[in-house]
């Protein structure tokens, strides 16, 4: 029983991470906007989370400057694709670029340094209930912010009435630039979104998941985070199972190495990417389901005419 | 508060495309700078180290050519994607299957000698990188799937299946233990081009023939007019019956292809046997260098040089002054941005507006109105 509770934690803990930045980058598409930049903002987030939580010694303050680190990170995106229409492929790209480098560089001398991780929620008496209780009251503080972010998240987008005028833009862009919608604005601000929540993600990942700095330590999650959105077809709830399975995938594989069964590591290790693209292709494969959710104008630069 | 506003040109200015990759230049140049002057150290030595002492020599321009052959061989299959409208970018796993395919011959043949081992190499590194740019291809006509996901995804899995080879069922026997192939026979490796006076070998070759052929094509040849029809406007490119589904497949193929050739050039010639790892990110860099070179084969040349040198300048600065030499990559993302920035000028003005003079703003709206 205690195993299955550990995994159970253990998955939780993997899932986190994924959920938050593919929740950020949701919101970022239904505006309209293909940020490619996540994987860049999410690293950027873990480094700038580890060394604020390495110099001051708080966790909350490193977690705190992951969410600044990332959103400061994701408006030299904004900039780029809002006010100067580059194109968005690309500029997400470089973005992912320039903060895999950044991070590297930045994080030269907090490689081996011991970091600081933020503590366990624990209440007296209700932590402590057999199964439930850790399930429940005993995870870590970002757990309980990814599920209200995405409950957040689901009533923003569905049941408010900006959320609305957010998701037209996404739809069409220049209709709601003729209904005299702010349609740069409110693309500035979901693309911060966007990157505050990766930065957060990446801070999970340095303070809590594996409280240290390493390189490239975000293997990949952005692009899978990214790989999520499309899985979800855009919806949050999809985005929270969708998050779950990965983590479960993702542990299973470090479990399965662990238990020395006699397949190659590295065959492992890759299961968690072959997983993305057998789910997209999966998902793709129902065009109606795909074309009916897809933001019709992402990706797409805009430039309100006068 | 300032407020950037965009006003389209009537036309596309030519001054802007030709100055926007120098104005580019210059302005990471002062970015670099500061990033020197922040890491406490003087710009005007860090750039001495950077960009000049790595050129000085002939041996160094033979370094160059090194590590411009790889970029340039992708970036100008690249694109040829991008002007499509295509966006492979999982280049760096097609670059180590490329390497893989081609290594077949010398780890599990090395008494099989002679002329022919090496043409055959090169093409069966072509075959291995086309192959695997064909999953991409085939999941996107096949299934509408992400190409851009699908293509990053697969870089994962390729070096992590290279890492397996080269631990474990093409370790080197007699090689302690280290993850390594067994050293490539002498007819296994690519020669060198001027022994002499440096190492730079025929990789430097295949990727200018490369750059010229591509070249020839896109601006010669109907397929090049192909693709950039469908690039532009697929729904025109329907109606002269351009098939979108075999658009895909060429320029996967193609780019997946000159990738492998890149990535079978590498470990034939810079490096002589596989390792776990075999690339400094080449399949990523690419993706700048093609864009620096404005997605024209020619400039992608210049800008793989440039590209090269960012490499060099990295190793340079890291054993002068100590820096990371992630300093490259920073280098190169910051290249990426200001291109892609500078470019806007070719097709808008950039006005500046203050938020205070909302009426003159109203004024001429009004005119234009009626």
């Amino acid at each position: 029983m205690d195993i299955t509770v550990n995994i159970l934690l253990t998955i939780a803990t993997a899932a986190t991470p994924l959920l938050i930045a593919a929740i950020g980058e949701l919101v970022v598409e239904r505006s309209g906007v293909l940020n490619l930049g996540v994987e860049g903002m999410m690293i950027m987030g873990a480094v700038g989370g580890f060394g604020a939580g390495y110099l001051t010694g708080s966790p909350w303050i490193g977690l705190l400057a992951a969410i600044i680190v990332g959103a400061l990170f994701s408006l030299l995106f904004a900039v780029m694709t809002l006010s100067l229409a580059t194109n968005q492929v690309a500029t997400g790209l470089s973005l992912t670029l320039l903060g895999l480098g950044l991070s590297g560089m930045i994080g030269t001398s907090f490689v081996g340094q011991p970091g600081v991780r933020l503590p366990n929620l624990d209440i007296p008496g209700l932590s402590s209930i057999p199964v439930v209780g850790r399930l429940i009251f005993g995870q870590d503080p970002v757990f309980y912010i990814s599920i209200a972010l995405t409950a957040a998240v689901m009533w923003f987008l569905f049941r408010t009435r900006i959320g609305l005028t957010l998701r037209s833009i996404g739809d069409s862009h220049s209709s709601a630039h003729a209904l005299g919608i702010k349609v740069i604005r409110y693309r500035y601000l979901a693309v911060i979104f966007g990157g505050a929540c990766a930065g957060l993600a990446g801070g999970h990942l340095s303070l809590v998941y594996t409280p240290q700095w390493v390189e490239n330590m975000s293997a990949g999650r952005g692009w899978i985070a990214l790989a999520l959105v499309v899985f979800a077809s855009w919806r949050p709830w999809r985005v929270l199972a969708g998050a779950y399975i990965f983590g479960a995938v993702w542990i299973g594989q470090l479990h399965a190495q662990a238990f020395g069964i006699p397949v190659p590591s590295q065959f492992l290790s890759s299961l968690p990417y072959l997983a993305t693209i057998v789910v997209l292709v999966l998902i793709s494969r129902n065009k109606r389901l795909t074309m009916m959710n897809t933001p019709a104008s992402l990706g797409q630069p805009f430039v309100p005419d006068r | 508060m300032m407020r950037l506003e965009l006003v389209k040109r009537p036309q596309r200015s030519a001054l802007f495309s030709v100055l926007s990759p120098f104005i580019a230049f210059a302005l990471t140049m002062i970015a670099g700078a500061i990033m020197f002057a922040l890491l406490g150290v003087n710009p005007v030595d860090a750039f001495n180290i950077y960009f000049i002492q790595p050129i000085s020599e002939v041996w160094q321009l033979h370094e160059l050519a090194i590590k411009a052959a790889p970029l340039i061989l992708i970036a100008v299959g690249l694109s040829v994607c991008y002007k499509a409208n295509i966006w492979n970018i999982g280049a760096e796993g097609q670059f180590i299957l490329g390497g893989i395919f081609g290594s077949i011959i010398p780890v599990l043949f090395p008494q099989f000698e002679g002329p022919l081992v090496l043409p055959l190499m090169l093409l069966l590194g072509m075959v291995g990188g086309a192959l695997y740019a064909a999953i991409p291809a085939l999941l996107k006509t096949r299934f509408s799937t992400n190409e851009i996901l699908t293509s990053l995804m697969l870089v994962y899995v390729a070096q992590l299946f290279l890492d397996w080879l080269v631990r474990g069922p093409w370790r080197d026997p007699q090689g302690h233990g280290f993850p390594q192939t067994i050293q490539f026979g002498d007819s296994a490796i690519l020669p060198e081009l001027m022994p002499d006076a440096g190492r730079a070998n025929w990789g430097f070759v295949f990727a200018l023939v490369a750059a010229i052929a591509i070249w020839l094509m896109m601006s010669r040849m109907l397929k090049g007019f192909e693709v950039r029809v469908l690039g532009s406007s697929p729904r025109a490119g329907r109606f002269a019956g351009f098939g979108f589904n075999k658009m895909v497949f060429f320029t996967f193929l193609l780019s997946g292809a000159l990738a492998g050739l890149a990535g079978i050039s590498e470990v034939s010639g810079a490096i002589g046997q596989l390792q776990p790892v075999i690339s400094p990110g080449y399949g990523f860099t690419a993706i700048i260098v093609a864009f620096l070179g404005r997605l024209n084969p020619l400039g992608i040349v210049a800008a793989g040089l440039v590209l090269a040198l960012t490499y060099l300048g990295g190793e340079a600065v890291q054993s002068a002054l100590g820096i990371s030499d992630k300093v490259a990559r920073v280098f190169q993302g910051m290249l990426l941005f200001f291109v892609l920035g500078c470019d806007t000028l070719i097709h808008y003005r950039i006005r500046l507006i203050g938020f205070a003079a909302p009426k003159l703003e109203a004024a001429p709206k009004l005119e234009e109105a009626r």
